[in-house]
């Protein structure tokens, strides 16, 4: 039965914040960030791991761009060179892109559904100190013997003892099998959270998108990691046990990696990019002051793309002779995911079409997210054209277009996602003034960084070499044999950087700053937005009753409707309790 | 909060690249010999054609969807005094509009794009000149390339060995048999074809029909290891006389004439190199690990592409490999100033 519900400018709550139990000295202290198991805290724990290691895939890519900058560069060895390119994918895709929506997925989720934490909070804290030890383990390769070499995809047969025969790969190998546990336990944990502990009322089709991208991200993480998991296994027993799945000259077929790998590798891109689209889908609304446009359509197109990311894997592999009739499968499958991905964008354009655009830092973060996700998709759908991709492939065109995708979108939505939710995370503001000019300075790096490779790879420069002669035609501008579009793609690199170094000095001045926030300061949609700026532990003292998508949004804006018994846009609280003794009370009802 | 203040570095910033790209741009073309966009042959034209349809498609819907961005971003923006947008959720004709659309470009891409994917798989069966293709077994090493030509026979019937130029007949369809026996290549030249990967136990195939004498460059496009990057080659292509020519002259050993290069080949002997090098006509020379050298003389580069075949290069690269290509597995043999010298003439020798 509803509750009477003040009025819109009224400051009572409409959902009850659970007890204040921070100050309390098991939530305070070192000793409590070791030992705690509450998905808030967690999720910082994530997130701030996953940003460490942002910073040293990024100075990796900082070095690799030093060496690429001219021609004959001399600033790496040919072997550093390899180890640099290998960590940066790994690091950027496991350790950064992987755990950073992992973070969201833990802070945000549950505040979303309404719930008090993650179904199984002890396996969460599980996942993030198995992630922190992989990630760990697999660094440690570089005072052994040397960062891991055989690139992020490590193909066999370079991966295996007898081109491979230093302890690099043992590390690769081993690391991203311990990652895979963490991520598979991290995955049926928010499948089962989602699954069931979705507050009253809130059917599938009224969560928020954000959390529909974590259920669908997490069912692809659960499929995806069996094929890597066989994959890193069998390379196993290939390097310890001297088997020969991949080792040709006894009768192994080194495309069988490529198969697994990629039937893992191609879902894996879907699982970087469909957290970021999930945090697109909740900023672009709130900062158009509309619903999100065809919100069914964004639900199915999502699964759509989580479907077909199954049956796109060849495309990786075109130019390992499958044949015609395999290749036009899988040329066609490719072109086909182009269609959901298409309706996505269009949907987003439908919102922010008919708002009120506030250009704030995580909505400039999210437009440039469908910008430049655009620009990598359509270089994508040129990729399913396997004549195309036979001189596009592994040319710096492929690297243009997954950073498009990875980094104009995975990225800027990641960044869109800190931005947006930051208050919520530290109860602290962010400067909008610095926020603009990490954005500025991020996009236009950007665009110098990963534009002109596009001409590269047209041009007919590979990846992966740590060098280039002077007459390949990759350089010598106005006769200047260093200067040319390298040169523009590494100054491109450092003005990221820069836009990064102004984030971070901005998030320093944050934290250092007063608790300044209020508990809903965009004018936000969903229930997070309800809570106080940072939750308190367990989040809801009762388990909020949503009536509609938007529950907060809706209750902010209708009350009277709500009031007048209509079933649309409500939002109650009702007499339910929470699985622990505190939280039994009885709300009037 | 509105659109201009939030731009005022944005805007700066996008001034200055703007001018940058247009700098860049104004600065003209350099050679770039491995473009993919110059296609010399009708295999790489049909690829050709295929990418300026499907670049042009894209252009379309880029200039739609950014233009489309960009009208709704300024028509939109929030001005002060505003009221609440109203309330739209959806709207299923444009929902089912906006599926078809882009599926209908697909489909215009997709038709031309398996007929050419079954046109370049097999070598057209009209042949040029009535000469059937001409085969060439490629296989990728760890880091050069070698080519052997099974129609060309040498004295002692074995199919011509050669590494890292690849000489053909203009005018005349050239068919590839691509392959390894360590780790993954790619054989790429992009004038000429897209790439096709070199893979143990496999035998890929690509074809195409070079019309205009000259040198086409290319290299390794799948990371194979340490040396990935100086894994270049060199597709010279020649009018049919002279390739019978170059075909004749390269099934027949070459023979040093002078005495310093006659004492090379000695030295070539006696300082290990023919461990790992094969030349033919020098008995002793019969290692396989290495480039096959028979008529090294006559090729325009060494060390897989990256150093012009002069002697002052050539010498450098004896006494000092693994500074020139680190990881290599030429080694430094340490050999004598005087012998490098002998050396040096002796290779020079054979052409």
């Amino acid at each position: 039965m509803a509750v009477t519900l003040p009025r819109p400018h009224a400051p009572a709550a409409p959902v009850q914040a659970a007890p204040e139990y921070g100050a309390l000295p098991a939530y305070r202290g070192f000793i409590s960030w070791l030992t705690t198991v509450d998905h808030k805290r967690i999720g910082i724990l994530y997130g701030s791991t996953a940003f460490a290691f942002f910073l040293l895939g990024g100075l990796e890519a900082l070095m690799i761009r030093i060496q690429l900058a001219t021609p004959d560069g001399k600033f790496v060895s040919p072997d550093a060179f390899n180890q640099l390119f290998t960590m940066h994918g790994t690091t950027m895709i496991f350790l950064f892109v992987m755990p950073m929506s992992v973070a969201f997925f833990n802070y945000i989720v549950p505040l979303q559904i309404g719930a008090p934490d993650v179904a199984f909070p002890r396996l969460n804290a599980f996942s993030y100190w198995t992630f922190l030890f992989g990630a760990i383990f697999m660094n440690m390769s570089y005072f052994v013997d040397g960062m891991p070499d055989g690139g992020w995809f490590g193909y066999a047969p370079l991966t295996t003892i007898r081109f491979s025969p230093s302890h690099r790969i043992d590390f690769w190998m081993l690391g991203l099998q311990i990652l895979g546990v963490a991520s598979l336990a991290g995955a049926f944990n928010f499948l089962v959270t989602i699954i069931n502990m979705r507050a009253p009322g809130m059917s599938l089709m009224r969560m928020p998108v954000f959390t529909w991208n974590t259920l669908i991200t997490s069912f692809l993480l659960v499929f995806a990691f069996p094929a890597i998991t066989v994959a890193l296994i069998l390379l196993m027993f290939d390097r310890f046990f001297g088997t020969n799945f991949y080792y040709a000259p006894n009768g192994g077929d080194p495309l069988l990696w490529q198969h697994l790998f990629w039937i893992f590798g191609h879902p894996e891109v879907y699982i970087l990019i469909l957290p970021a689209m999930g945090m697109v889908s909740e900023i672009l609304p709130v900062f158009s002051k509309k619903p999100l446009f065809g919100y069914p359509f964004v639900v199915y197109a999502t699964v759509a793309i989580g479907f077909i990311g199954f049956g796109v894997w060849a495309h990786h592999m075109f130019t390992t002779g499958l044949g015609p009739i395999v290749n036009s499968f899988f040329a066609a499958s490719t072109m086909l995911i182009a269609v959901p991905t298409g309706v996505k964008i269009f949907n987003w354009m439908g919102t922010m079409y008919g708002g009120a655009i506030r250009f704030t830092t995580p909505m400039l973060f999210a437009i440039g997210f469908v910008s430049m996700f655009t620009i990598g998709g359509l270089t994508g759908v040129m990729h399913a054209i396997v004549p195309v991709d036979m001189q596009h492939q592994d040319s710096y065109f492929v690297v243009a277009h997954f950073h498009y995708v990875l980094f104009g979108g995975a990225f800027f939505g990641i960044m869109g996602g800190i931005f947006f939710w930051w208050s919520k995370f530290t109860g602290k503001l962010l400067s909008e003034k610095l926020g603009k000019w990490c954005f500025w300075l991020v996009f236009s790096g950007f665009n110098l960084t990963f534009g002109p490779m596009h001409f590269l790879g047209v041009d007919g420069m590979p990846r992966r070499i740590y060098t280039y002669g002077e007459n390949q035609g990759w350089s010598g501008w106005f006769g200047l044999h260093w200067l040319g579009w390298n040169m523009v793609v590494s100054i491109g690199a450092f003005i990221i950087m820069a836009g990064m170094l102004v984030f971070i000095y901005a998030a320093i001045r944050s934290l250092l700053g007063p608790k300044n926030a209020e508990n809903d300061p965009w004018d936000g949609a969903t229930l997070e937005w309800s809570l106080p700026s940072p939750p308190p532990v367990y989040n809801f003292a009762v388990p909020p009753v949503v009536r509609s998508r938007d529950a907060f949004w809706a209750w902010k804006r209708r009350p009277q409707a709500v009031e007048a018994g209509e079933n649309v846009a409500t939002l109650q609280v009702a007499g339910h309790t929470v699985g622990h003794a505190e939280f039994e009370e009885e709300h009037p009802s | 909060m509105s659109f201009p203040r939030a731009s005022g570095p944005g805007r700066k910033l996008i001034l200055l690249g703007l001018v940058a790209a247009l700098l860049a741009l104004l600065s003209g073309c350099a050679n770039v010999p491995q473009t993919t966009v110059m296609p010399k042959t009708e295999a790489a034209e049909k690829i050709q054609d295929l990418y300026v349809l499907i670049f042009w498609l894209a252009v379309v819907v880029f200039i739609l969807v950014q233009g489309g961005l960009l009208y709704v971003l300024w028509r939109f923006r929030a001005r002060p005094g505003h009221e609440l947008p109203e309330q739209t959720h959806g709207n299923t004709t444009l929902e089912i509009g906006w599926t078809i659309a882009p599926a209908v470009i697909l489909v215009v891409m997709a038709v031309p794009t398996i007929r050419t994917i079954f046109e370049l798989e097999s070598p057209p069966t009209v042949l040029a000149n009535g000469l059937p293709p001409l085969m060439i077994e490629v296989t990728g090493k760890q880091w050069w390339w070698e080519f052997r030509y099974p129609e060309i026979k040498r004295p002692n019937g074995e199919p011509l060995v050669t590494a890292n130029e690849m000489v053909i007949p203009t005018g005349r369809t050239v068919y590839l048999s691509i392959s390894s026996d360590n780790v993954i290549h790619s054989f790429w030249v992009p004038q000429l074809m897209g790439k096709i990967d070199a893979i143990p136990n496999h035998d890929n195939r690509i074809w195409f029909t070079a019309t205009d004498p000259g040198q086409y460059f290319g290299q390794c496009a799948e990371y194979c290891g340490i040396q990935h990057a100086q894994m270049r080659m060199n597709v010279i292509a020649m009018a049919p006389a002279d390739y019978e020519a170059w075909a004749q002259r390269s099934s027949q050993p070459a023979q040093p004439e002078t005495d310093i290069a006659k004492e090379g080949s000695e030295a070539f002997v006696t300082n290990g190199c023919a461990g790992c090098h094969t030349v033919e006509g020098n008995p002793t020379a019969i290692g396989m690990v290495g480039p096959n050298l028979s008529h090294v003389g006559s090729r325009t580069t060494i060390a897989a592409g990256i150093l012009t075949n002069t002697p002052e290069n050539l010498a450098a690269w004896i006494q000092d490999p693994q500074g020139i290509k680190p990881g290599s597995f030429m080694t430094n043999q340490h050999v004598r100033p005087h012998d490098v010298d002998a050396i040096v003439a002796y290779l020079h020798s054979l052409k």
